[in-house]
């Protein structure tokens, strides 16, 4: 068998500057999409959507193996998981600190299934911190969003929904 | 029926319904009531799309006969969809878009619920997959349901005459036939009995918050769980088809 001579944490460093075309401020590794990197004679990576018609799916396939064929890896092999089914919860620390700075609310961790039945949580502000926030439409420029506007510094801003 | 032949033909009609809701929905692009509802139901459209893309994949890999998810969307005759016929039914109004979402996913909800704990362990993850956005969409149709129900005498009353007019094709919905028994005895699926019993309390309360009133059942409606449409589906079926039937094998 032909061992490639890369590791699972080099193929997942560069997995990590694969922007998500939608919220482009964000990599896979940050939204917590990527479930797993296997490397034996093919570079397998497990991907999983964010949502089932999520138009993305097959932009970020095609991403992932060009990113890692400009590395030099040729054999490269996609796998879609749905198990466990990804949340927002999967978005890692690190992704929710680069969503405030770039101006959209992150989702609040472990909140969104009582999110999701009450619809009652608040969504500070991502610009000025404010919680005087309200809702303009619980839809957005995509599916993964929704639109909010801040009653303290009144900008409007987007809100990654909980999943 | 051979338990390939089983998991095929159940995870087939769980395609068409997304399917066909979908395209329904899809129908409002460009043309939503206003820009909320415009985006609220290219989402959803865009979910069930989603759907039933990952049904039909499944289905044709149990099936074994080399056919794509395409080809069970798009190379199918009228007879052959097995959709509820609730779903192929006009957009209508707002009023009747919103009653014929809410009637079918206060029902969905709950056999997606139930699917999660089948034996077919792909069609478990689908649905736990799925389960998370059509409660995302029951509970955006439930609270127009309010808005229109409690709202104006005029929005009041085009909303009950929906809600009437679609009564009649829930009742397949809640009746299980040969291949939902086949899928409970051999997969551990859904109990229909259950379901009917939980959405018809379910369906009560959502629209005795809606002021609205609880339509008797009379005249029920059925046949599309066995390929029996109505005529609203050749000419649904036409508009989607068109461009796989013209142009075999196109591609964007």
């Amino acid at each position: 068998m032909v061992e490639t001579a890369v590791s699972r944490e080099q193929v997942l460093a560069w997995l990590a500057e694969v922007p998500d075309p939608e919220v482009p401020v964000l990599s896979i590794v940050d939204l917590g999409i990527v479930r797993d990197v296997e490397c034996d004679a093919v570079v397998t990576v497990s991907l999983t959507p964010t949502y089932s018609g999520c138009p993305a799916t097959e932009a970020i396939e095609e991403s992932v193996i060009a990113a890692l064929e400009d590395r030099g890896l040729t054999d490269v092999a996609i796998r879609r998981v749905l198990s466990p089914p990804w949340t927002t919860d999967w978005i890692s620390d690190a992704g929710r600190e680069k969503l405030r700075a770039y101006g959209i609310a992150p989702p609040e961790k472990g909140g969104g299934k009582r999110a999701l039945m009450t619809g009652t949580h608040v969504v500070p502000c991502p610009r000025c911190g404010a919680e005087d926030t309200e809702v303009i439409s619980e839809f957005g420029s995509t599916a993964c969003k929704a639109s909010y506007r801040c009653l303290e510094c009144l900008e409007p801003f987007e809100y990654f929904k909980c999943l | 029926m051979s338990p390939a032949e089983i998991i095929a033909a159940y995870t087939t009609r769980l395609g068409d319904n997304a399917l066909v809701l979908g395209q329904r929905l899809t129908e409002l692009v460009a043309s939503g009531p206003e820009l909320e509802e415009e985006l609220a139901n290219a989402n959803f459209a865009l979910d069930y799309i989603g759907q039933a893309r990952m049904f039909y994949t499944a289905a044709a890999e149990h099936e074994g006969k080399g056919r794509s998810e395409d080809d069970f969307a798009f190379l199918r005759q009228e007879h052959e969809y097995r959709n509820l016929l609730l779903l192929e039914q006009p957009n209508g109004h707002f009023g009747d878009t919103l009653v014929r979402s809410v009637l079918f996913e206060s029902w969905y909800l709950l056999l997606l619920d139930a699917l999660v704990r089948c034996s077919d362990a792909r069609l478990a993850e689908i649905a736990a997959r799925a389960a998370k956005e059509v409660k995302y969409h029951l509970r955006h149709g439930a609270q127009w349901l309010v808005r229109l129900g409690d709202g104006t005498e005029e929005s009041h009353g085009r909303v009950q005459a929906s809600l009437d007019a679609l009564w009649r094709y829930t009742g397949e919905m809640l009746e299980a036939d040969e291949l939902d028994a086949a899928m409970q005895a051999e997969f551990d699926g859904p109990d229909l009995a259950d379901i009917a019993t939980a959405w018809r309390s379910n369906v009560a309360a959502l629209v005795a918050d809606a002021t609205l009133v609880l339509p008797q059942d009379a005249g029920m409606a059925r046949g599309g769980k066995a390929g029996r449409h109505t005529e609203h589906f050749g000419f649904l079926l036409a508009e989607m088809q068109y461009l796989q039937r013209s142009y075999p094998g196109a591609t964007w």
